[in-house]
């Protein structure tokens, strides 16, 4: 009996740190609807300095001082960010701030490896608090009841201020409404500044509070930020004592099911999120989200298919794509080649984010699905490649079916986060069961036949499928279909009412894009000649997100041109330098603070403007020459 | 809008930045192609780096390899297998290296041992561990060079066995290589001791232990020993959570890779005393071999050298050796030259078998303890690799015919 | 009659949360006809047009459309019936052409959702148009929806209502927002159109002069409850309405003061 308080406890003492971090991306989410990706590193970033705080200054009061002065210095950087960053983007389409704040992480990562080293640092233990509490034979740590106690505190604190100040109130205000307190008159920019400040203060006092149990690193933010998402969204968006019961609820369930199924930890939380997002689409406390307020002005440009001369140009561009293999040597066209399979992978994603509104964050699931439909078909089954290929769109389109049918009945955030979920499941079972799948090892073996093995033959096979989905997928676009999925998405109220099941299209709109994202999956087997679980992982999710949204999320075709720029660039980056999240996290935030439209949504506007820009520069160089 | 026509032009254009630098190799070089996950594990492949920096500096001083420079040129892989690809590629098609090496992590090495098969190149896997490498997955194209799980099992299952212990629990990341490593250790364990009992297994997400609950676990089973398989960050929280628990007082605990500087040191103060560890003890070793090793490294660094430092230093000192004495880049002649080769290294010699290509490079087993508020390992004794592998006949039945 | 009738609704009934907004409310709309309901604002006109359409679920009573039971179908369904509606704060879809929103939902009507390869710019274009032209939009096809004043955003929504050639037309605050005389030129082109294709109309609106202008017939609710029901003349006759609907405030300040006086 003694064991399962104790081991009850070990658990509360886990949900407090955990809901520490949460419960500052809750309060941020709630009020500026920021998906802040950097609060990771903000978590790190403040077990790095009191790290370094806690070297130089000893005593107990050395130490909690140096906790608490590494937050507030960690909250300072926030609000620099903030001010810096954060502010010239909160008109840009939802989840563009979710690219900023990615960009900001990777830069993060690297940045703390040039300041504090690659090692591994272990911090001091708490003055005080470093032994334990003997409990019928039991030891707790007394570090572990302080974190008991310091979670329902800072929750208290949190109901107090938000309760009964008038900032609190306002807070409260944002959250429900944004509109209305901007209409009270409120100065929302410091509204919004101090809301992200102690969030961040929050995220960087659970990282320092972390360092006399942990070791503090450079993956230290990835190692949190998706459990923080998970439990922030299990409880409800913007409600911090959801937070703080789904917090409980996943250490609990994870204290306690390790002790039955000991392997159970890598999926629990997904499994838990899942679970509760199909039964309470908008978790435990949450409510039902507003329709997403779109910004006036930014699509005044309705969509519109080709012109001949566009088709022109663009054949004529293709022409030159497919000569490459007569002037470029191999490795050019198996980079083209893997560039061209992240078209196909990011043009999938955009039909289902532009066409659709729904942003999947687990869209890897189908590209990785693709690519195991593929190792499978070769290693278990023997078919030839011709055939094998078609394993790869067949496995995205069951996985999107299943899947895609749970997650088109949310929307928004919990929509991304359930397919986030079901992309995390699915990795999982890969990752673990070794003997399907060889588990971490991957399948290997899976190389092109003769007639597809050159690197020019695999380009141009790469190409042509490139060429052949993005081509489709603007025609699906422009189909009834496609304006039916769009149609929904601007205003279901109005869809339903002219006898459009919205559901159902959004649902075979997933598996459009699902199976499409096989496709690409299937090649990429084909081109690494093996397959890992890597290939359906957050990462790989996050990268497609980030394709889409810096070609352009509101364009037709934005995602190819984004997936081009990115996948090069970063190829090119890893190839030259060890920096290469630094440079490549700093060209994102450089990229949404100049193009918030992304790259080929800005060119469209300036293409649109252009006429009376150009007339603006003549009238304006007339006026120079005339004084 | 106008997508198509982007997507080929900017596709044309970037890849033109993709053209080969170099068209040929220039005559007074060879060039080897290197891969690491320098950016995703800067901790181990630093000291690895340098490892094989001193190894090339030494080797072009004496005269490089039969009169040619030697040329290292080093790939991030970003810790993803497909990024190791691209990198294998760029080396191999672009650069146009006489031979691959490196690799840190069991999936980037499986990947590029697959790749070095397919397209006909010679690699020689440096750190990763998996026994596949060699056995199940094996190819003529890939050699490695540190000990395999399995010989590090092995090695452990040597102490362990002698222990009293009989109720056994075991900790380790929930992955092919966490798996694999209990998997041998067992079954090796499990031959010599067949009184015991596995009472208890805990397998916390790699990276993402939650530590109390796991010790809390493994405690409740009462297990007379444990054999860890956790490192890095996992292992400095289960060791804090352990000792603030009392998880390991009056229990052996049997650990793989701990005793080596890059897991051992952040530990500091709260290392484990009496852990049975496979490791590397820099500041004990007393042959000649590792003295000159020694000096040399702290004399270019000023830093002390890690397990990953030695692993660097002897993949360079290994190529430079096959490359010399195949005297051709041709891989076959590379691979022959390569099978039953014998040469130094700061452990002492080492042979690259022919039956597998695993190299008998080996470890030091000891235990760990405490001096002066560092974790050290003592009572280490160097284990030959060549003294812990399964007979010819059983690697023969897993290792795939060429 | 009620075989006859284009629109049957029988005691419907709905609460939210203790309070009853709509109580066993009853009437017919027979095709041609032009139906207004109204009443002051809270007395459930909007529930009650959102339970004809299957927006809302009616705890009690059923709808019929052309005799069908449509209580339970969703609006959807009851569109395929052929019934039109438009909103009170206009649905349309901004991100399009003012001619594709009506392309979409003829393409609905033609049952022609799944078909991924047609070209919807080309889609049914000359009943688009033609649709425009009737309801006066027809120089503004191309134009994108999101830059379209209120008042042509209301047109266009009476075009797409009028897509799936409905038998019965609902429209809540079909001018709500517009310019006067705006007003008046919908109100008149809407009852051209349903007396030339015999559509029964029922709309809700606050402008009395809309009302009293083309109403057949008028249902006057309060509180839930349909309290009067007839021509324009009876129903301006109506003593109750008056005291109620027209003179709401006079009424409670009468009794205010009477209360508190001496």
């Amino acid at each position: 009996m003694a064991f399962y308080v104790v081991q009850f406890l070990t658990g509360l003492a886990s949900a407090a740190s955990l809901f520490l971090v949460a419960s500052g991306l809750s309060i941020i989410f709630g009020v500026t609807r920021i998906v802040n990706f950097a609060h990771g590193a903000f978590y790190m970033l403040g077990a790095y300095v009191a790290f370094t705080l806690t070297a130089r200054f000893s005593g107990a009061l050395g130490f909690w001082g140096a906790i608490l002065a590494a937050s507030l210095i960690v909250a300072a950087v926030g609000v620099i960010v903030e001010m810096l960053l954060l502010r010239r983007i909160y008109h840009v389409p939802e989840l563009f701030q979710l690219l900023a704040t990615f960009g900001l992480t990777l830069m993060v990562e690297d940045l703390v490896v040039l300041m504090w080293g690659p090692n591994d640092l272990v911090g001091p233990r708490a003055p005080g608090l470093k032994g334990a509490i003997d409990f019928f034979g039991q030891r707790i740590p007394s570090y572990d009841l302080f974190l008991i106690v310091l979670g329902p505190v800072v929750l208290g604190l949190l109901w107090l201020v938000f309760q009964r100040t008038r900032w609190g109130v306002l807070v409260r205000a944002a959250t429900q409404d944004r509109d209305m307190v901007a209409a009270l008159g409120v100065n929302q920019k410091w509204l919004f500044t101090s809301v992200f400040a102690l969030g961040v203060f929050l995220a960087a006092l659970a990282g320092a509070l972390q360092i006399p149990r942990d070791a503090v690193n450079h993956d230290m933010d990835l190692r949190v930020i998706v459990d923080v998402f998970v439990v922030v969204v299990i409880g409800g968006l913007g409600s911090i004592t959801g937070a703080f019961i789904a917090a409980v609820l996943v250490s609990e369930l994870n204290a306690f099911g390790i002790l039955i199924f000991p392997k159970i930890s890598i999926i629990l939380v997904f499994l838990v999120m899942a679970s509760v997002l199909i039964v309470r689409p908008w978790g435990l406390l949450g409510k039902a989200e507003a329709p997403a307020r779109r910004t006036p002005g930014l699509t005044v440009n309705p969509w519109r298919p080709l012109t001949s001369n566009e088709r022109i140009a663009a054949a004529i561009v293709f022409l030159f794509a497919a000569s490459l293999p007569f002037f470029a040597g191999n490795y050019a066209l198996n980079v083209g080649a893997e560039i061209a399979i992240f078209v196909i992978f990011a043009a999938s994603l955009h039909f289902l984010m532009s066409a659709g509104g729904l942003a999947s964050f687990g869209h890897a699931a189908y590209f990785g699905l693709g690519a195991y439909g593929v190792a499978f078909a070769v290693k278990l089954a023997g078919l030839p490649m011709a055939i094998a290929l078609l394993a790869g769109p067949l496995f995205g389109l069951l996985g999107a079916v299943v899947f895609g049918f749970f997650a088109v009945q949310l929307s928004g955030v919990y929509f991304a986060m359930l397919t986030l979920a079901f992309a995390q499941i699915v990795w999982s079972i890969v990752f673990q069961w070794v003997e399907l799948t060889g588990g971490d090892n991957g399948i290997l073996g899976v190389w092109p036949e003769h007639w597809a093995a050159s690197a020019s033959h695999f380009y141009w096979l790469s190409l042509a499928i490139a060429v052949l989905v993005v081509s489709g997928l603007r025609m699906a676009t422009f189909s009834p279909f496609g304006f039916a999925l769009r149609a929904t998405r601007d205003s279901p109220l109005r869809t339903e009412a002219i006898g459009v099941n919205g559901k159902r299209i959004q649902w075979s709109a997933f598996v459009i894009a699902g199976t499409v994202a096989g496709i690409g999956g299937a090649l990429f087997a084909y081109l690494k000649g093996s397959v890992f679980p890597d290939v359906l992982g957050i990462p790989l999710s996050v990268d497609a997100l980030v394709m889409v949204l810096l070609g352009g999320v509101e364009t037709v075709s934005g995602a190819i041109v984004g997936a081009i720029v990115y996948k090069a660039l970063s190829i090119w980056l890893v190839s030259q330098t060890e920096w290469s999240k630094l440079v490549l996290g700093a060209f994102i935030v450089l990229i949404v603070v100049a193009f918030p439209k992304g790259i080929v949504g800005t060119v469209e506007s300036i293409w649109h403007r252009r006429p009376s820009s150009l007339r603006d520069a003549l009238l304006g160089s007339k006026i120079e020459t005339a004084e | 809008m106008q997508g198509r026509v982007l997507l080929g032009a900017t596709l044309a254009l970037t890849l033109m930045g993709f053209a080969p630098s170099a068209f040929a190799q220039s005559g007074g070089e060879i060039k080897i192609g290197e891969i690491n996950s320098y950016s995703l594990l800067p901790a181990f492949t630093e000291p690895y780096r340098k490892g094989w920096q001193l190894a090339v500096e030494e080797v072009n001083a004496a005269g490089g390899v039969n009169g040619k420079k030697l040329v290292v040129i080093s790939k991030d892989d970003g810790g993803k297998p497909a990024e190791a690809q691209t990198a294998a590629n760029e080396l191999v098609s672009s650069e146009n290296v006489s031979m691959l090496v490196g690799t840190f992590l069991s999936n980037i090495g499986l990947a590029v041992s697959d790749f070095a098969k397919q397209k006909k190149v010679f690699f020689l896997a440096s750190e990763p561990l998996t026994d596949a490498i060699t056995w199940q997955k094996g190819n003529r194209y890939t050699f490695r060079l540190r000990p395999s799980n399995y010989m590090q099992a092995a090695m452990l299952v040597d102490a362990a066995a002698k222990l009293p212990a009989k109720r056994w629990a075991t900790i380790a990341p929930n992955y092919e290589y966490g798996q694999s490593a209990v998997a041998v250790f067992k079954k090796l364990m499990s031959e010599k001791r067949p009184d015991i009992q596995w009472v208890e297994a805990q397998w916390p997400p790699l990276g993402k232990i939650d530590a109390g609950p796991v010790v809390q676990a493994v405690a409740q089973a009462n297990p007379d020993a444990i054999l860890n398989v956790e490192f890095g960050g996992d292992l400095v929280k289960l060791v804090r959570e352990g000792n603030t628990r009392g998880l390991f007082k009056g229990r052996e605990v049997v650990s793989f890779l701990t005793g080596e500087p890059e897991y051992l040191d952040p530990l500091k103060d709260e290392t484990p005393e009496g852990w049975i560890v496979t490791g590397y003890p820099w500041y004990s070793i007393k042959t000649p071999e590792h003295a000159a090793f020694l000096k040399a490294y702290q004399a270019k660094y000023n830093d002390y050298p890690r397990l990953g430092s030695i692993v660097g230093y002897e993949t360079i000192k290994a190529a430079a050796a096959i490359l010399a004495k195949a005297n051709s880049t041709d891989p076959d002649k590379m691979i022959a030259a390569a099978e039953g080769l014998s040469l130094p290294s700061p452990f002492g010699e080492i042979t690259f078998r022919k039956i597998d290509h695993q190299s008998t490079l080996g470890a030091f087993v000891g235990k760990t303890a405490l001096k002066d508020g560092k974790g050290i390992m003592v009572d280490s004794v160097y284990r030959k690799g060549s003294d812990y592998q399964p007979s010819d006949a059983e690697v023969e039945k897993m290792r795939p015919k060429d | 009659m009620s075989t006859q009738a284009l629109l049957s609704v029988e005691d419907l009934s709905k609460s939210y949360g203790g309070v009853r907004a709509v109580r066993g409310v009853s009437f017919t709309l027979s095709p041609g006809e032009i139906l207004a309901l109204i009443g002051p604002n809270g007395a459930g006109k909007s529930t009650c047009f959102n339970m004809l359409n299957g927006q809302t679920a009616p705890d009690a009573g059923t709808v019929r459309v052309l005799g069908q039971d449509t209580t339970g179908l969703k609006p959807r369904e009851v569109w395929r019936l052929g019934v039109g509606r438009t909103f009170q704060i206009t649905a349309t879809f901004p991100t399009m052409t003012v001619r594709e929103n009506v392309q979409v939902a003829l393409s609905s009507h033609d049952r022609k959702l799944f078909n991924l390869v047609a070209s919807m710019p080309r889609y049914a274009r000359d009943e688009a148009e033609r649709l425009l032209d009737l309801v006066g939009m027809g120089g503004f096809s191309m134009r994108a929806c999101g830059e379209l004043a209120y008042g042509d955003l209301k047109r266009l929504e009476l075009a797409i209502a009028l897509a799936n050639q409905p038998r019965l037309l609902l429209m809540d605050e079909p001018t709500a927002g517009m310019a006067p005389r705006e007003r008046v030129e919908l109100m008149r082109l809407t009852a051209q159109i349903a007396r030339e294709k015999s559509i029964g109309v029922l709309f809700t609106e606050h402008d009395m002069d809309v009302v009293f202008e083309h109403a057949d017939r008028i249902l006057v609710l309060n509180r839930g409850s349909l309290i009067a029901e007839g021509s324009p003349e009876e129903v301006r006759r109506n003593a109750e309405v008056r005291a109620i609907y027209l003179g709401e405030g006079l009424v409670y300040d009468a009794r205010h003061r009477g209360g508190v006086s001496p």
